[in-house]
């Protein structure tokens, strides 16, 4: 990887650790009918199963979640370039898209699109020191962005179109003339959305260009040697994993909360986002999802647990403190067992499964 | 002048807080290489722990006492639990490791001692002083004073005691100091230790000011510009990188802050530290390692 | 001390790379002395010396890697004080390091396609959406790689992590991923370290046909003296970063200084 850190004096150093395991085969790059299944799944029975509470909070959101994860995923997991901005660059996303439906007039997907090209650009601009910088040294250009445009966004009251509270929100939510304000209208967008970006960020990272991230991730040295263009590709990756944590944070202020503020998009949703990753698996595309369900799911199994342990006498400030240490524990847990995330342990053990018979 | 001398020192002052921050980071990527995000959730912890120890009415001493031991217990643990199964991992993989661990110290800090604001008096009057016609925060000189002397007593340890010339030599190079019989597990329990105390003095002169609070933690973000200023290794580019973060966010508010709407100190300090690297790469007092293939 | 070379191609032929007067040091330390000496086109040329004698560095300064002090490198009529390591990429130069530089978390047929980087022409958007263009320059690179795995003998590895494959196969997984750009000039630092006889003999082998039924010349360390008389066209003795040796391969082999230097200390 990149990190040419001054001195590091790691253990290490040098002596790269042998492997003697079993070689590793990367899982093909069919699913077979899996994945037909689940998107019937997902357009055609969750929708009906699922009530107004399971599709407007709990899906609705994970899959804004997912989405976020994939761009982070892109930047840090395929290219390898560290980034505690993604709350910043959802902002943008966010506030981009207010502006061009509020200022500009235009109907919500156009407005939607153009803000997630308005992110990439801001997202490259902020990619454009990595040349220099690498490493740890690299995160401060994306704090540098996380700070600015919370400052940004909540300095200039044009940007919430003059608002007393500094909250941004849509009157109506319209698709092409239909309204889409319910539970399963802001599903279908969000679902949708969700699966092309998806289906582009799999054509990306099967192609030269997720190829070349990857290498420059691995290796950056090797990579400028035999040709890749190292720091193009960096921005590249940049402005990319922008314009998705641009369309996420418009899907998250809009189609999730219905108003939010610069502090929907503060530090905290940056960790979030980069632990998804990290719990999900760097470098899996399905990883963002498992990830992203994973930390939307297991507050709601917190709160059940301790209702049922403790009858409704915790105190809610009490769970939450338990819940991010759960969380603290789970990410180190992960990094020592399973740096590859959920998404390897899926994988492993449904390998196992399959040999079930002959060998567990 | 006046203005711009007392925006100017009050910056000096207020920077050497954040190179008590700067100077715990410093001591644990020298010992091992990881860059610790968990040292704003430690100090978190230890001021919050010690001044709920002082409201449970111990003495200042005994209660300083105890967070201490808790602090040393904490960093033989953290050793044990986190450091010691990820040794020889990759610099990124420790370092979100740390993040995980600011999440459980701040999660167990709040969850035991509560999220309220704590008061902490450590008797210092924050009465401003003249000096010749400059007006200056007497706590922030105290509390300087403090960081300097800090400083100080880490470097002569450093320098003359069979530890600090271990930790040195592991910084160095870390095999060759494994050749000669140096535990490199007792170095970083010390290390993570001295960290946290440190992290209890900035914690407690921080938190005198403020209140000690959630928001305590996220100095550590502030410490990132100051690091990369000042270099990774070096506490004297520690202290160097906390002055020039805090007199420059000082005066980028002072004089400009005014024509781009105010509050421009969170996000200044990262664009000056953007600004450094594309002038020293490694710091001002940093080493780079060349980069062999 | 040297002795004339005696290259492969014609005296009249300029060389396809001509090193004059190359110095660096690190931090003050001299890892090559002003260092002068010719690779013809199509031959195989072997950079030998003992340990630190600065062969390593001098194909870092040859793809840009390394900046030189003093000197200047020329390729293909082109002169250069100083290049980066894409330009000489582009330019045609390709190489292999001493610890294998393989991107170890991607599958071997991704390490070899990352080597036609610069042959792509697709952009973002007809790769993002997997327009016609992208995939038919898609298919075409894979059958190119695929054509050097089958050369290399590397199919049956073609979709393993290439960090977990043994050392021999990496090192020939890394020597496809050079030779799939079909560069003009190839550096290889140690292709045999670490081998056992077979895999030696099969290793050099491939450097052979490389040279002979491809065309390519190539540049190559190897401490290995047999192997090295045996293979090359051409020998080039380092010693603390000075040459102290230059010619055919028998020449160098008698030569009394390089004996005292390099040979005598070996056998």
């Amino acid at each position: 990887m990149s990190q040419t850190l001054s001195n590091p004096p790691l253990v290490s150093r040098g002596v790269a650790p042998v492997t003697r395991l079993a070689p590793v085969a990367l899982p093909g790059p069919r699913l077979g009918l899996g994945l037909p299944a689940l998107l019937l799944l997902a357009f055609g029975v969750v929708p009906q199963l699922g009530g107004e509470y399971w599709l407007g909070a709990i899906l609705v959101p994970f899959l804004i979640l997912s989405l976020a994860g994939l761009g982070l995923n892109l930047l840090t997991g395929y290219a390898g370039q560290t980034s505690l901005g993604s709350g910043g660059f959802m902002a943008v996303g966010a506030f981009a898209t207010f502006g061009f439906v509020v200022h500009g007039g235009l109907p919500l997907p156009l407005a939607i699109f153009l803000a997630g090209l308005v992110t990439a650009g801001a997202g490259l601009v902020f990619g454009l020191p990595s040349d220099r910088i690498k490493g740890f040294y690299l995160m401060v250009s994306s704090l540098a962005a996380q700070f600015f445009f919370e400052w940004l966004f909540q300095k200039f009251p044009w940007f919430y179109n003059y608002g007393s509270s500094g909250t941004i929100t849509l009157p109506r939510l319209e698709l092409f003339g239909f309204d889409i304000g319910s539970a399963q209208g802001r599903y279908y967008v969000t679902l949708s959305t969700v699966v092309l970006l998806t289906w582009i960020a799999v054509s990306l990272t099967r192609s030269q260009i997720g190829r070349n991230w990857m290498a420059v991730r691995d290796m950056d040295t090797a990579a400028a040697v035999i040709g890749i263009p190292v720091y193009r590709s960096k921005v590249v990756a940049f402005a990319v994993s922008s314009f998705y944590l641009g369309i996420a944070g418009a899907l998250w202020a809009f189609l999730y909360l219905g108003s939010a503020s610069v502090q929907s998009f503060g530090i905290s949703r940056s960790f979030q986002v980069l632990f998804i990753i990290i719990i999900g698996g760097m470098g899996s595309i399905a990883g963002n999802f498992i990830g992203a369900a994973f930390i939307s799911l297991l507050p709601l199994a917190i709160d059940h647990i301790a209702q049922g342990f403790f009858a409704g006498h915790v105190d809610a400030g009490l769970l939450q403190n338990i819940q991010k240490a759960i969380f603290g524990l789970l990410i180190i847990g992960f990094l020592i067992k399973e740096p590859d995330g959920l998404a390897r342990l899926l994988r492993t053990l449904g390998e196992r499964l399959s040999n079930w018979p002959l060998r567990f | 002048m006046n203005l711009f001398l007392e925006t100017l020192i009050g910056g000096l002052l207020a920077g050497t807080m954040y190179s008590l921050v700067a100077i715990g980071f410093v001591l644990i990527y020298k010992a091992s290489g990881v860059f610790n995000f968990a040292q704003g959730s430690i100090l978190l912890f230890a001021a919050l722990t010690f001044v709920t120890l002082l409201e449970k009415g111990l003495p200042f001493v005994a209660a300083l006492a105890v967070t201490i031991a808790i602090l040393i217990l904490g960093a033989i643990v953290i050793e044990r639990t986190v450091l010691r199964p990820l040794a020889n991992r990759s610099p990124m993989t420790l370092f979100m490791a740390t993040l995980g661990l600011s999440y459980v110290v701040e999660g167990a800090a709040q969850g035991i001692m509560g999220a309220q604001v704590h008061a902490l008096d450590l008797g210092i009057e924050d009465v401003p002083i003249f000096l010749g016609d400059v007006l200056i925060s007497q706590f922030d000189l105290v509390a300087a004073t403090t960081a300097v002397a800090l400083a100080l007593i880490l470097a002569l340890l450093f320098n003359n005691t069979r530890i600090g010339i271990s930790l040195r030599a592991v910084a160095d190079d870390t095999r060759a100091a494994l050749s000669v019989g140096i535990n490199l597990n007792r170095i970083w329990q010390i290390v993570w230790a001295v960290a946290g105390i440190v992290g209890l003095v900035a914690g407690m002169l921080w938190g005198a000011r403020q209140g000690i609070q959630f928001s305590l933690s996220l100095v550590v973000l502030k410490a990132l510009p100051v690091l990369i200023i000042g270099g990774f290794t070096s506490i004297g580019g520690a202290i160097a990188g906390g002055l020039i973060v805090g007199a420059a966010e000082n005066l980028a508010e002072t004089y400009v802050g005014p024509y781009i709407g105010g509050g421009i100190t969170p996000w200044f300090p990262y664009f000056l530290a953007i600004a450094f690297l594309y002038i020293r790469p490694a710091g001002l007092f940093g080493e780079r390692a060349l980069e062999r293939v | 001390m040297s002795i004339p070379a005696t290259h492969a191609a014609s005296p009249s032929a300029p060389p396809l790379l001509d090193v004059r007067g190359v110095s660096l040091s690190f931090k003050g330390v001299k890892a090559i002395s002003d260092l002068s000496f010719s690779v013809a086109r199509g031959e195989i040329c072997a950079l030998i010396g003992p340990n630190g004698a600065g062969k390593s560095s001098l194909l870092n300064v040859l793809n840009g890697v390394y900046v030189a002090d003093a000197g200047e490198v020329v390729f293909q009529g082109e002169h250069f004080r100083q290049i980066e390591p894409i330009d000489a990429a582009r330019r045609g130069i390709a190489r292999t390091f001493q610890n294998n530089a393989l991107f170890r978390k991607m599958s071997t047929l991704d390490n070899v396609l990352t080597g036609l980087a610069r042959h792509t022409r697709s952009g973002l958007l007809s790769q993002a959406l997997r327009l016609p263009g992208a995939r038919r320059e898609e298919a075409r690179l894979r059958e190119k790689a695929e054509a050097i795995l089958d050369f290399l003998d590397l199919q049956a590895y073609r979709d393993f992590t290439v960090g977990s494959l043994a050392y021999g196969i990496q090192k020939r997984i890394e020597l496809a991923r050079a030779l799939v750009s079909s560069p003009t000039l190839l550096l290889l630092d140690e292709p045999l370290a670490g081998m056992n006889a077979r895999e030696k003999a099969e290793m050099s082998a491939f450097v052979r046909d490389i040279n002979r039924d491809l065309g390519i010349t190539v540049v190559l360390i190897e401490h290995d003296v047999g192997i090295v008389l045996s293979l090359s066209d051409h020998v080039v003795v380092l010693d603390y970063g000075r040459k102290i040796g230059d010619g055919a391969p028998d020449a160098v082999k008698s030569d009394a200084a390089v004996i005292s230097a390099y040979l005598g200390a070996v056998h």
